[in-house]
């Protein structure tokens, strides 16, 4: 007994001590890349973080940004908060000048980090999820979720459904149901699906699915009796495989069931087999490994082997999202460069970069990335940029487009977005910027 | 008021108002019981035999069914692959028995209890490590394709998973009525000391009743993994188990088929009825709620053994 | 040799039932406090605060709650999480229904917020038992977790549904919202850590804490020497719930800043209990201890794995689930009453030290 509890302490004690050893410092940018590559969400979380692990190895092959290479810091996870926080704590200070942008990749994270950002003066760059009223800079200087948000997908998606059904004045009469993950994310679209309801006339029906979702019998009796003509889902995870499986299960039609942008991926496909096809997802990227940039990295990344970059899901959805956050990130880096300088950067640096940001048509095309997504230029009083977002549906195999770049409606969701930061001012004390140089 | 017409009144006249949907509800309940059952299944299991309340059933779940596609993924036949994966399962409950229940014979349930969730800590890292965590599709030729009888749409998958269910059910039960061995697990379950002391081998008992278990797991891990994927939320199915068992008795096998019956049923005509007035999504609690007001005429479950308390 | 108390007589009942007999004892606890205090704040960086000071010391009070349930009065509850989120949201709404609320109130009010709660969730306690009560009290946990997601009151009504806290003060102090230094709010959660221990203490050795160690040792017959079942546990539950409860505005307030009710789910639950039971059921050291292990046992396998031994962060994570689990296992084999029993004996032994015989 004693001497396995002397084992155990003289081990913990080791242990202790051995973690207290600290990474040297270097010249390189600090980049952390907060990942889930384990846990209940990790099919989504891997391949995005090996698109986003490839696009850094492919530009530090390139000899980095303007000379400048990038270190990029794995944390791990797990999409749980409290080790988000952790990491975030971990890699502020990380390096010479600290972590210069993090990509929180939950929204409970990125809730945790906008608060902190205030103090610690690092940005946080959510694409395409987070706080939908980051959007508005004035009030959340520290806070990025270009190229768009739920808010205005679900907009597009409405528009979308508008345009299949021949005008958005056919809307009126019809159903749509909302199948979402019953959690801040999955209720972030419904304030946008309920306006654009009162204004087209449809009938909304909103049917929450808990975590996890594995079991959605009732969820599917109930949009088998409204017999709505069409289901948008915010799903997550196991959810939406089961969401596909079951939606079938009832015939209902694979095309007009359209999944948001974490509900789209392969991994939530695939596992449903045949019964998947028709299904449409709202994007705001390409799909595919068919861009110029996707060669560079299948030659320079994996030497030309296209078996192990298909391990590691090459072109996948969620790949290719990897891909633009990079692109995103590191086209930021070089615009703040262009203003202070061909060095390593901090935080604030890429707080003017990311706001300066103008990635146009043309830089998409010498990237490599020609219409893979749609230019970005980011101001200081719109943080998103409101992008595009284009349908793709399953064909069994690949994502195909079905739709052209659709745009959200400004005149509906902006409002809404100003409403809630101004919210957000008054409760935090904070007073918006005026945005016109002086702040 | 109208608050409470939607929530006293208002579901009654729906559900009259369309008995085929309703049947339809409770078709759906039922098969969707059928499933927490099999969950349910290895937990009484274990708890029978050596009084474990054994968290990591659903991870035994997942383990075994990323096992068996893993083992699928290198080319082996379904039946054979299936045999192997058994034959993991069964290396497995050696090693608990051997590694975990051994040196922690005579402690308190709560800390088996702990040790168990220790074992589900480290059966999530392995599976992980060993066979990666994208889903993965799981197709054993199950048909699923549906069809529609007297204006309900059934599905033959459903019809399958309650078929594989009686069958694993009636077999347990001839397995523990008629063989040496289940006669000895039974004797076990009544009495560790009286079992030991008429000759019966304790080890061994647990390792057959582990690998039992381990068996369950993977007819429950085929099945869910079937419907969504072989990935690592299967092994939150544990918690789909839990007010099964509850309602049915820990101790009890025909508890927990009954009792996934109720859960699943409850679960889904209070979802579909009860659940827009209150804002949907109920159908988690409203399964404890259920099953807490059957324990609060029967504190040990339907069919669990009653408790005899002597001071 | 040190540790000896041969020669240390009491003279005087008050000094017999001192929390801690032993002069050392005392020193011991004086300088960890001393330094716990005064030293740590000052040496202590962002990390250490927010990654590992605050967050343990919110479990800790976490765990000192339902180790009242459990350790004292034998009540397994999986529900904590729920009591837990009860704190957090009700202290939110009474800092944003009435903003010149002193601080101290917040908390007070939280915690009997979810006392409330637990009173009413603790009555099934009095029909059913063991694990059928301890899966019974999962049906608090979904329920409010499904409530508070679910009714937009309680978040005032914010698209997002997060509720971010406050900014308040206390001597001067900014101790919430984000403003509020870490060391201000590790001060805080240490404070209070400090006064529920000493409040604890003094429960658990008086009437009441014996009368729930009678309901746990065996309920029939405490009830048979004229101890009130009704009573008794209703209590334990109210009691522990309270300290749930402000554990719960603490990790809030305190620790996350801004949650939604993802971060009181059953996890959370869970993990209060691995805590309570990995340190030592019935024991206040045992809650400290068993919080030490369940959050710093993660982070530094994370830091050995990848910082020293320069692993995969996600190899690096498989295989820490893997030891965490072999580790939990491995010291209920060694010590099944937990770290807390461990600690005991090593100054059992001390005291023998160096001559045991």
């Amino acid at each position: 007994m004693r001497t396995k509890g002397l084992v155990l302490a003289v081990a913990s004690a080791a242990v202790i001590a051995a973690s207290l050893f600290a990474t040297p410092a270097s010249a390189d940018i600090t980049l952390p890349s907060l990942v889930y590559r384990t846990g209940a969400y990790a099919p989504n979380g891997v391949p995005f973080a090996n698109g986003v692990r490839d696009t850094i190895a492919l530009i530090n092959a390139k000899g980095g940004i303007n000379g400048v290479k990038i270190k990029l810091i794995e944390c791990e996870t797990g999409y749980k908060t409290d080790v988000g926080v952790e990491c975030y704590e971990k890699l502020k200070n990380e390096g010479e000048r600290g972590a210069v942008v993090f990509n929180p990749l939950s929204t409970g994270i990125t809730y945790q980090l906008i608060e902190k950002t205030w103090v610690d003066k690092v940005p946080v760059h959510s694409m395409g999820y987070g706080r939908t009223a980051a959007a508005d800079g004035r009030v959340f200087k520290w806070t990025f979720n270009f190229p768009t948000t739920y808010w205005s997908q679900a907009s597009a998606v409405v528009k979308y459904i508008g345009q299949e059904e021949g005008g958005m004045d056919k809307l009126k009469g019809k159903k749509i149901a909302h199948v979402f993950h019953n959690s801040p994310y999955g209720k972030e679209a419904n304030p946008t699906l309920e306006t654009l309801a009162q204004k087209y006339g449809y009938e909304l029906i909103l049917l929450p699915v808990d975590h996890p979702g594995q079991e959605q019998k009732a969820t599917w009796l109930q949009v088998r009796r409204a017999k709505p003509d069409w289901v948008f889902m915010s799903g997550w995870g196991v959810m939406n495989q089961v969401a596909i499986k079951e939606a079938a299960a009832i015939r209902y039609p694979m095309d007009h069931f359209i999944g948001n942008w974490w509900s789209s991926t392969e991994s939530d496909v695939v596992p449903a087999g045949d019964a998947a096809i028709g299904y449409k997802g709202a994007t705001f990227h390409g799909a595919g490994a068919n861009w110029p940039m996707h060669d560079e990295i299948l030659k320079t990344v994996y030497g030309g082997d296209r078996a192990k970059a298909g391990e590691n899901n090459f072109g996948e959805a969620l790949y290719n999202r990897g891909i633009v956050n990079m692109v995103y990130t590191t086209e930021a880096m070089r615009t703040a460069m262009a203003k202070f300088g061909n060095k390593n950067l901090n935080g604030e640096e890429m707080q003017w970069g990311l706001e300066n940001l103008d990635l146009t048509a043309a830089r998409l095309k010498e990237l490599g990335l020609e219409d893979f997504t749609k230019p970005v230029k980011v101001t200081c009083e719109d943080h998103e940029t409101m992008g595009p977002v284009r349908i793709q549906q399953w064909d069994g195999k690949k994502w195909v487009f079905v739709s052209d770049w659709i745009s959200p409606m400004r005149d509906v969701v902006r409002p809404q977005i100003e409403e809630d930061a101004a919210a957000y001012a008054k409760e935090k004390g904070i007073t918006p910027r005026k945005c016109d140089g002086s702040d | 008021m109208d608050f409470l017409y939607s929530i006293t009144i208002a579901p009654f006249l729906d559900i009259g108002s369309d008995l085929i949907f309703f049947a339809e509800v409770l078709i759906g309940g039922l098969s969707a019981g059928v499933m927490y059952s099999l969950v349910a299944l290895g937990f009484v299991l274990i708890y029978k035999a050596s009084g474990v309340f054994n968290f990591a059933q659903g991870v035994l779940a997942l383990f075994a069914a990323l096992t068996l596609v893993g083992i699928m993924e290198w080319g082996v036949p379904i039946p054979l692959a299936m045999a192997l994966t058994m034959v993991v399962m069964i290396a497995l409950a050696f090693a608990v028995e051997r590694l975990m229940l051994r040196p922690l014979v005579n402690q308190e349930q709560i800390i088996l209890f702990m040790a168990t969730i220790g074992l589900a800590y480290f059966l999530e890292g392995l599976g992980d490590t060993l066979w990666g965590s994208n889903v993965k599709k799981l197709d054993v030729g199950i048909p699923d394709v549906p069809f529609e009888a007297g204006g309900m749409l059934l599905q033959t998958f459903e019809l399958f998973a309650a078929a594989t269910a009686g069958v694993l059910v009636a077999a347990l039960a001839v397995f523990f009525h008629y063989t040496r061995i289940g006669r000895a697990l039974r004797a076990v379950a009544d009495d560790h000391q009286a079992a030991l002391s008429v000759g019966i081998p304790l080890k061994t008992i647990w390792v057959i009743v582990w690998s039992t278990a381990g068996l369950v797991a993977l007819v429950a891990g085929i099945m869910w993994g079937a419907k969504s994927g072989v990935q690592f939320s299967l092994s939150l199915i544990a918690l789909k188990a839990l007010p099964v068992l509850i309602l049915g008795g820990f101790t009890s096998v025909p508890g927990a088929i009954l009792g996934g019956l109720i859960i699943g049923v409850g679960e889904k005509v209070g979802e579909v009825y009860w659940g827009p007035p209150l804002g949907g999504a109920i159908e988690n609690w409203f399964a404890y709620v259920v099953a807490l007001v059957f324990l609060v005429f029967r504190p040990q479950g339907l069919f669990g053994e009653k408790i005899i308390e002597r001071v | 040799m040190l540790y000896r108390d041969t020669g240390q007589f009491k003279t005087s009942y008050a000094s017999d039932q001192a929390v801690f007999p032993i002069l050392q004892d005392r020193i011991g606890v004086i300088a960890v406090l001393l330094f716990a205090f005064l030293v740590v704040p000052l040496i202590a960086d962002d990390y250490w605060f927010q990654a590992v000071l605050i967050p343990f010391l919110v479990y800790a009070l976490a765990a000192l709650g339902l180790n009242i349930l459990t350790g004292y009065a034998g009540q397994v509850s999986l529900g904590t999480g729920g009591f837990m989120a009860v704190g957090a949201y009700s202290a939110y709404k009474m800092m944003t229904a009435f903003p010149d609320l002193h601080i101290v109130f917040v908390f007070i009010s939280a915690g009997l917020f979810a006392a409330a709660v637990g009173l009413v969730f603790g009555l099934p306690s009095l029909r059913i038992k063991g694990f059928y009560l301890a899966v019974a009290t999962l049906a608090a946990q979904f329920f409010l977790i499904w409530l508070f997601n679910r009714v937009g009151w309680f978040y005032n009504y914010n698209p997002s549904g997060t509720i971010d806290a406050p900014t308040r003060e206390f001597l001067g102090f900014l101790i919430t919202g984000n403003q509020a230094t870490p060391a201000a709010r590790y001060l805080t959660a240490l404070a209070m850590l400090v006064v529920f221990c000493l409040i604890t203490k003094n429960l658990v050795r008086g009437r009441i804490g014996r009368s729930w160690m009678a309901i746990r040792d065996m309920d029939i017959a405490a009830e048979i020497i004229g101890i009130r079942p009704l009573s008794t546990k209703l209590t334990a539950f109210a009691i522990s719930s309270f300290v749930c409860g402000i554990a719960g505005a603490e990790l809030f307030l305190l620790h996350l800043g801004s949650v939604e009710t993802l971060a009181f789910d059953i996890n959370l639950s869970f993990l209060v209990l691995f805590m309570v039971i990995i340190g030592g059921l019935g024991s206040i050291l045992g809650s400290i201890l068993g919080a030490a292990f369940m959050v710093l046992m993660p982070i530094l396998l994370t830091n050995l794995f990848v910082g020293v031994l320069g692993m995969q962060a996600v190899t690096a994570k498989h295989l820490e689930f893997m030891v965490l689990g072999a580790l939990i296992i491995l010291f209920l084999v060694v010590e099944p009453n937990g770290l807390a029993r461990l600690w005991q004996i090593l100054k059992e032994k001390l005291r023998l030290w160096p001559f045991p015989y």
